[in-house]
Order: structure tokens, then sequence, then C-alpha cells
């Protein structure tokens, strides 16, 4: 008996392995490892050529912290982020509670209204901005028909905060509705038969309970944001540098390349991700209690 | 008041439940708010093809209707060339992420097994890591193992579709996984037992009850796999080689430089693409 | 009905984890009855039946289905089939194909498979619903579908988990009428699990109850309600009085009681219980007679105050105290109209209850 028994565990064991092998080693060997690859680099140094010369130093890292350049570029790219995080926030809350408040059969046509958008090129998305936002563009076009003339509207930082929220809201909105669509509305009459004003229950009551979906849709915000170096280049010009900008030069374009560097720049932007993420988790869950 | 009265009705029909029934101002001003939003969300796209149509060299002003643009897309070898390269990588990304990304759903959604927690880890760590790190640390992999080969065998390579291809599959596997793993939850297990209770080996019930039922979350995850590879640019940018461009690389490449309405013809018509696919999936979704 | 043994259960125990389900349990099942297996959940009813249909192995002991060792012996090699709790009809196929994926994989001939689903269609009067997909169809629908598909296979034994749980009352009891002559129909052996004592006792020619993994109680209807063997039994299978005392010793056939108030009740012991030994007087309402007070107590008889009467249509149901401590439950049935019965029982109004001991049991534990 203990034989068959040993036999279906081995039968079980092979199978496991089948299923798990391809995913294993592909995310092993082409996920892993170079994360691993980047973060060795980090502590190495670079040559005139822009070749990685094997030699430990803590010079990257160094640089960084002490270079304007780059200590700007992450706080540019850390303020961004949280404000395009909280912009989409703000309009992406008040439009999943007008979802999962409409009837039932206009709920997911209306969802898949924000989708449809999302599902195209993301270059797309933010080049059409540029055609709207030209100086010889629709708006500057209208703005001159009422005679307030010609505004700089592309290549500023508005511009970039513009595309960012523009590119980033539909992560917002889905976690959101999922929260919201869950929340039992007559919890807010419960509130208010108990006193509370709509004030008050809403931040009592329904805040609280689509804390979950906050929290997605703000990580899910937030994480692409601080990486991006398209939208800044499309439509802020390039005039100011932020992480994803420098690092991309840093890895194609500079004169000569510096790969440790840029691997010293991605490794401590994982390392902000993940503080960032932790102290909102860590504020978020008191807000929760 | 009475001339109020249609338009009230009008938006309580559109508000429906909201408020069970009852007019509210906070109500109006969310509905107003929603229709601001969504406008945002769809200008640029309604504009972006409309001047695709544009006479105007800039393609950013309306001055007369023209199919110009399109010719001068169909006769431009190279964007022809980077559409044909992306159609390629988003085929063989998406069976490949597909099979592994299904496999490992399987193996995540039907077996304990030592060192699980870390296997779950691995596979979700590639949603969160920003793209931009996934990308340059696959770049200084395949510069590595470029060198090593030359080193070996004397051969120089050069990123091209292969590289590429490689880093779509290595990101598309994780959403493969939580697609299909979705629809594993969703799987009733006693069908299986059911199964089984009728006569049929785990080999039958699971190509003649398991894979027609869990059928649409693969397909799902296929949809989203395909899309993502042809949405996908800045993994792109970092492995593809010199002559093997990539449409949202061409694009980006084009853009940088000026604005012109043959990069609409190109987004209209990626736009259209990827709008089938949505309607493709919301097909099979609705078949279900 | 023969006497040969359909399904045996020796000593089987399961348990998960540091939980046991199901402990020690040895049960024997006749060819051809209408087996009830009933409990509260979590009680082991479904583990055991799962265990016979091969989904769960025991931990410990053996399974036979007509004396064959079941051991490891995969689900799909046994000769018995399931019908489940929410019928786990296959979403994507049709009724007919549903009936037909037993036959299949045993490999009968194309013809045979759908002349036998026909029948079995016929069988269970679903004829004409062969192409419609189970979500097409309602719960007393897709219950006659799970039955179909389960008995078209002629199994040994049919399982049938909770099958009427998802219907609506009414639907139950015709499905309960359905099931028993369906069952007399095709002579299979079935093996029926149900947490409702009611049904349990309309349907089945014998149940176990069962409670916390252990097999508490094997027999007939009448057996299980009449002759309960435990306070358990007593308690889960219709309404009882119980009160708790101390054996004093033998009157007869019966044995007597004495509560820590003083009071002495007799009634039958299921076994012969020592004097001193902790035992549970049980009675059933139905079984008390409630009689207006002449000056002399009746034998058996105990004074008391009536305290609420409830007039619930077959019945009225009428609280007695009768000390500051302990009321009875007495139901009188309404054999004729209770309307203009001005002397009928009233709160307050002093009442003598007697309690037969032929209908009393005392209970150890």
């Amino acid at each position: 008996m203990a034989t068959i028994q040993q036999q279906q565990q081995r039968r079980d064991r092979i199978r496991l392995a089948l299923l798990l092998t391809p995913g294993l080693l592909w995310l092993l060997l082409f996920f892993a490892l170079p994360l691993v690859i980047i973060f060795v680099y980090s502590f190495m140094t670079n040559d005139a050529l822009g070749r990685v010369v094997y030699e430990p130093t803590l010079n990257n890292y160094i640089t960084i912290f002490t270079q304007s350049l780059y200590v700007n570029a992450y706080w540019r790219s850390i303020w961004t982020s949280v404000l395009t995080t909280v912009i989409c926030l703000l309009i992406g809350y008040p439009l999943a509670v007008f979802i999962a408040r409409s009837p039932q059969q206009w709920r997911m046509p209306l969802l898949m209204l924000i989708l449809i958008p999302f599902w195209t090129n993301f270059l797309v998305r933010i080049y059409a901005w540029q055609i709207i936002l030209a100086n010889n563009g629709i708006i500057n076009g209208f703005l001159e028909m009422i005679g307030v003339g010609r505004l700089t509207l592309l290549n500023t930082e508005g511009a970039t905060l513009v595309g960012l929220i523009y590119g980033e809201l539909p992560f917002m909105v889905l976690p959101l509705y999922a929260a919201i669509d869950r929340f039992d509305f007559t919890l807010m009459e419960a509130a208010a038969d108990l006193g509370a004003n709509k004030v008050q229950a809403f931040l009592r009551i329904m805040l609280p309970m689509t804390m979950p979906g906050i929290v997605a849709g703000s990580v899910l915000v937030f994480i692409p944001t601080l990486g991006q170096f398209v939208v800044s280049e499309l439509l802020g010009g390039a005039k100011v540098d932020y992480l994803g900008n420098l690092i991309q030069r840093l890895f194609l374009r500079a004169n000569p390349i510096n790969w440790p560097l840029g691997s010293a720049m991605a490794v401590l932007m994982m390392l902000v991700l993940l503080v960032l993420i932790m102290m909102y988790f860590r504020v978020t869950s008191e807000e929760e209690r | 008041m009475i001339k109020t009265a249609p338009a009230t009705t009008a938006s309580a029909r559109i508000r429906g439940a909201f408020s069970e029934g009852r007019l509210t101002w906070s109500g109006l001003a969310l509905t107003g708010f929603s229709i601001l939003v969504y406008l945002f969300l769809y200008a640029p796209i309604v504009i972006l093809v409309l001047f695709s149509f544009t006479r105007d060299e800039f393609g950013v002003r309306w001055t007369g209707f023209t199919f110009d643009w399109y010719i001068r897309l169909f006769n431009n070898p190279r964007m022809m060339g980077a559409a044909w390269n992306t159609l390629v990588v988003a085929t063989v990304s998406t069976i490949v992420s597909t099979i592994i990304g299904t496999l490992l759903a399987m193996a995540m959604e039907r077996y304990r097994f030592r060192g699980r927690n870390a296997m779950e880890g691995l596979i979700y760590l590639p949603i969160v890591v920003p793209e931009i790190v996934m990308a340059v640390a696959l770049l200084a992999f395949s510069a590595i193992v470029f060198d090593v080969i030359k080193m070996v065998t004397g051969e120089t390579l050069r990123r091209n579709l292969t590289t590429v291809t490689i880093g779509h599959i290595a990101f598309s596997i994780s959403f493969v996984v939580v697609v299909v793993r979705t629809s594993l939850k969703n799987f009733d297990r006693r069908l299986e037992e059911a199964a089984a209770d009728l006569g049929a080996d785990s080999w039958q019930t699971f190509w003649r009850i398991t894979f027609p039922l869990i059928l649409p979350g693969i397909i799902g995850g296929a949809l989203l796999a395909f899309t993502l590879s042809l949405d996908d640019f800045i993994i792109s940018l970092f492995l593809s080689g010199p002559g093997t461009s990539l449409l949202p690389v061409e694009v980006y490449n084009r853009v940088r430089r000026a604005v012109t309405p043959e990069i609409n013809a190109i987004s209209t018509l990626m736009l259209i693409l990827s709008m089938a696919l949505v309607a493709l999936s919301q097909l099979l979704q609705r078949r279900r | 009905m023969s006497d040969s043994i359909a399904i045996e259960l020796r000593d089987v125990v399961k348990r998960f984890g540091d939980v046991v389900a199901v402990d020690h349990v040895n049960l024997q099942i006749r060819d051809g009855e209408f087996f009830s297996m009933l409990g509260p959940s979590g009680c082991g009813k479904t583990s055991t039946l799962r265990m016979i249909a091969g989904f769960e192995l025991p931990t410990a002991g053996s399974i036979l289905i007509h004396g064959r060792e079941m051991g490891l012996t995969p689900p799909h090699l046994r000769p018995v089939n399931t019908v489940f709790q929410s019928y786990a009809l296959f979403p994507h196929m049709t009724v007919a194909q549903n009936v037909a994926f037993g036959l299949e994989m045993r490999k009968v001939p194309k013809a045979e498979i759908a002349r036998q689903v026909k029948e079995a269609l016929e069988l269970v009067r679903l004829s004409g619903l062969e192409e419609r997909r189970p979500r097409q169809l309602s719960g007393g629908q897709q219950q006659r579908v799970a039955l179909a598909r389960a008995l078209v296979n002629h199994p040994e034994v049919l399982l049938l988990d909770e099958p009427l749980g998802a219907l609506d009352q009414k639907l139950r009891k015709e499905m309960q009428l359905e099931l028993k002559s369906l069952q007399a129909r095709v002579g299979i052996t079935f093996v029926f699990v149900t947490h409702d004592q009611e049904e349990a006792l309309t349907m089945s020619d014998r149940i176990a109850v069962m409670n916390k993994g252990k097999l508490l109680q094997v027999g007939t209807p009448t057996e299980i309600y009449e002759r309960p063997n435990c306070r358990f039994v007593a308690d889960f299978i219709g309404e009882t009085n119980f009160i708790d005392g101390v054996v004093i010793g033998r009157d007869g056939n019966y044995t007597v009681l004495e509560t820590p108030e003083g009071l002495r009740f007799r009634g039958l012991a299921t076994r012969p219980l020592s004097d001193g030994t902790q035992v549970t007087y049980s009675i059933r309402p139905e079984k008390v007679r409630l009689l207006a007070p002449n000056g002399e107590l009746p034998p058996n008889g105990l004074a008391g105050t009536v305290m609420t009467v409830n007039y619930i249509g077959s019945d009225t149901r009428i609280t007695v105290r009768i000390n500051d401590r302990r009321t009875i439950d007495i139901w009188e049935q309404n054999t004729r109209s209770t309307l203009d019965r001005d002397e009928y029982w009233q709160p307050g109004e002093a009442a003598v209850i007697v309690c037969p001991p032929d209908n009393a049991l005392v209970l150890s534990e």
C-alpha cells in the first residue's frame, strides 16, 4: 500500500516539476539574474570608452548623492510621481463612485470606456497630446480665436504632468471601482441615521472601507511614473531631467555611456520605491484602523 | 421649475438608481465631472484620428481632407518593416508566455510545495519592478552573454528581435499567470471530482473538463500578452538592435524629430488593431 | 431486498491534520437499501461519503464495496457514482453530453450511449431537454440531470451528498418522494447524506446518526426516533424534554432516577445502569399527557402550572412549570377545533402532567 502511495507522490512531483521548470528557468535567467547583474555593476567602474571595469567602488553612489544633477532628478521624479498619484486619486475616486452608482447594465460599458484609450499604444497617447498642446495646435488655435493669444503649453512641466495623469488614470480607476463596487452604500445611510453628516460618513465609513482600492491604485500609478522618461521627453521637451531620462542616457546615449552609474541609479530607484511603498502601507493601514 | 423638469428626468434616468432616484446637486455635479473626465480621455484620441486625414503637413491643424499620409505610410519600407517586426515579436512572445504562464498558474494553484512563497514573489516581481529597471538589467545581461559568446566562438552578436522577444516574454509571463490563476480559482474543483466519479482518469478529466472551462482565461491571458507586447516601448527601445526596429520605437524616433501626419496615420492603424483585439476578447468572454 | 452487504466500513478513521473527521467508524450498508447518514455539519458524514467515492483516502481502516477491498482505488475505477451537493454539472456540455460522459469514459458504443441516455432522461422525466445547457435549467431539473448522469452508469451504489439542499421547501418535498420511488424502481443501493432529520426520516430504510466523527446509532427511522441510544440522537431528531438526574434503582422493566430537587421519574434504559449513574431522562412532548387536577396525583403524575399556550394549527404547544427550575413541554394534537373551547388550558391554571414510562427513556451521557 505504501508503495502505491509513494508512486502517486512521485508522479505528482514529476508533474509539478514539468509545470514549474520552464517558468522558473525563464524568470531566473531573464529576470532575476539580470537584476543581480546591475546590482553588481552598480559597484563597478567605467573606462573612457564606456566599458565596465571590474574594480569594486562606491563612487557611483557617492556621485549620485553628491552631484545636484542626480539628487535633483530623484527629488523631481518622486515629487512628480506623488503629484500624479494624488491627482489621479482625486479624479479617479469620484469617477469610480459614479460608475459604481450607475444602473447595473451601464457599469460594464462605462468601465470599458475607461479601458479603451488604455488599450491603445502608450506612445500614441502621448503623441496625441503633442498635437493638442503644440504651439500651433488646437488649444492655442482656440485661445487665439477668443483673443487670449498663444501660450507656451508644450515642453513644460505642466504638459508632462498632464501626459502622466492621462496615461495612468485607468490604473487608478480600476482598483478603485473594484473596491467601491463592493462597498455597501446602505452603510452611508446607517451612518447618517446615527447622526454623521456626509463628510463624517465618508471619512469614517467609506474611505476606510475602500482603502484597499486606494492603496492598489496608488501603487499601480506610482511605480511606472517614477521610472518614466518618454513623457518628460516628448511633452516636457527634455528640459529638465527625471530619473528615467538620466538612466536612459547613461545606458544608451551618453558619451561615453556609463552602465555602472546607470545601474546604481536603477538600484537606488528600486530602493526608493520599496521604502516609499512600505511607508505608504504603514500610513494607510493605520487609517484603516 | 417646469422648464428644468425634462432635463431633470433625463439626467435622473442617466443616473438611475443614484440616491434611490432622488436628484441631488452632488449627484449632478458628479455626473458632470464624470462626463468631463470621459472627454479628457477621448479628446486626444479623436483628434489624433481626425488629423491623420488633414492636409496640414505638421498634422496639428485641419486644412482639408486627404488620404496621402496613409499612402505614404504604406510606401515607407522602414515603417512597414517595423510594423512587421512588431507583429512577429508579439506573436512569438504571446505563444511562449501563454504556454509557460499557464503551466506556472497550474503549478501555483494546484500544488503545495517547498519554496512556493518564493516562487510567488518571483512571479509577481516583474509586475512591480519599473520597466526601465528591467530594461537596463536585460540590456546589461545581453551584453555579458554576447561577450561570452564572442570569447567562446569568436562570433559577434548584436541585439535583435530575439533579445526583444525574450524580454517581452519575461514580463508577459507574470500577467498571464495572474489571469489564468483567476480562472483556475473560479473553476469548481468538484467538476473534476464529478468527472473522476464518472470514470474519467486524470488525463481525460483535464482535456474534457478542466481545459475547456479555463480556456477563456487562457485566451484572455494570451490577448493581454499580445497587447502588452504591442504596447511595450521601453524594453523594445533598450533591447532592439540597429535595423530591427519595432513600431513604437520607430514612432518615438520620428516624433522626437518632428510631428507629421504620417505618425497620426500609423497611430490610427495601431488604435484600430488594439480596438479589434479588445472587441475580440469581449466577444470570447461573452460566448462563455 | 437481499441480505448481502453493499458497503462495509471497517474501523475507518480520517484525519485532516489534527482534526479527526471520521473516528473509528464501523458500518454495513445492505444491498438495495435506502441508507441515510444524518448529522450536523462537520459531523463526518460527507467525509465518509467522499471516502466511499474515493475522493479521500482513509487514514486507517478499510472500505469494501460488495466485498472488494477498495484500498487506494482511484475514484474513476470505483463501481459507485455520486450526485454532488450542487450537482457539479459540466457547464460547457449539454444535458445529453453530461449524461453520456460516464458511458463515453467506459467506451460504450455510440448507438448504445444514445439509447441509454434517452432511457435515463426518461427515467428522470427530462425527455426533450437533451440539448439544453445546465444553466438553462431550473434547480429541480439540474438535480434530475445529476441523477440521470449518475444512474445511467448502473453503479453498484449511488452516493448522494445533500442533493436536495439547494432546492426550496416545496420542491424539496416533491423530490424526496420522487427519489424514494426512483430508488424502489431501479433497485440500486442509495447512500444519502443529509443534515435534515425530517428528510432522513421520510426517505430512509435505515439511518446512521453521526456527530463529531463518531457513528452514534444505526437503525430504522422508528428506532432512531423512538429509541435513541444517547442524548445527542434524542436531541438531534425531533424535540424532547430532558431532565438530568441520578439512577436510584429499578422498578420492573423501568429504571428510576431522581433529580437533585427530589423528583422521581421512570423510564426505559437502553442498557443496564448501576445506581448512582448520572443520566438524562428524555420524553417527547407529544408523549406527555396533561390532565386537570382532581385532588389525587395519578401514577407517574406531577403537579404543575400552565405557563404558556401556543396554538400552531395541528398542535397546541403548552409549557408547564413543575417547580422553580423546571418546565415541561407538552404537545397536544388538536383532534377537534379549539375555537369556542373556553375550557381549554389557560396560562396560570393548575394542571397535572403524566409521563408514561413506556414512552420515556433513561439515557446515559
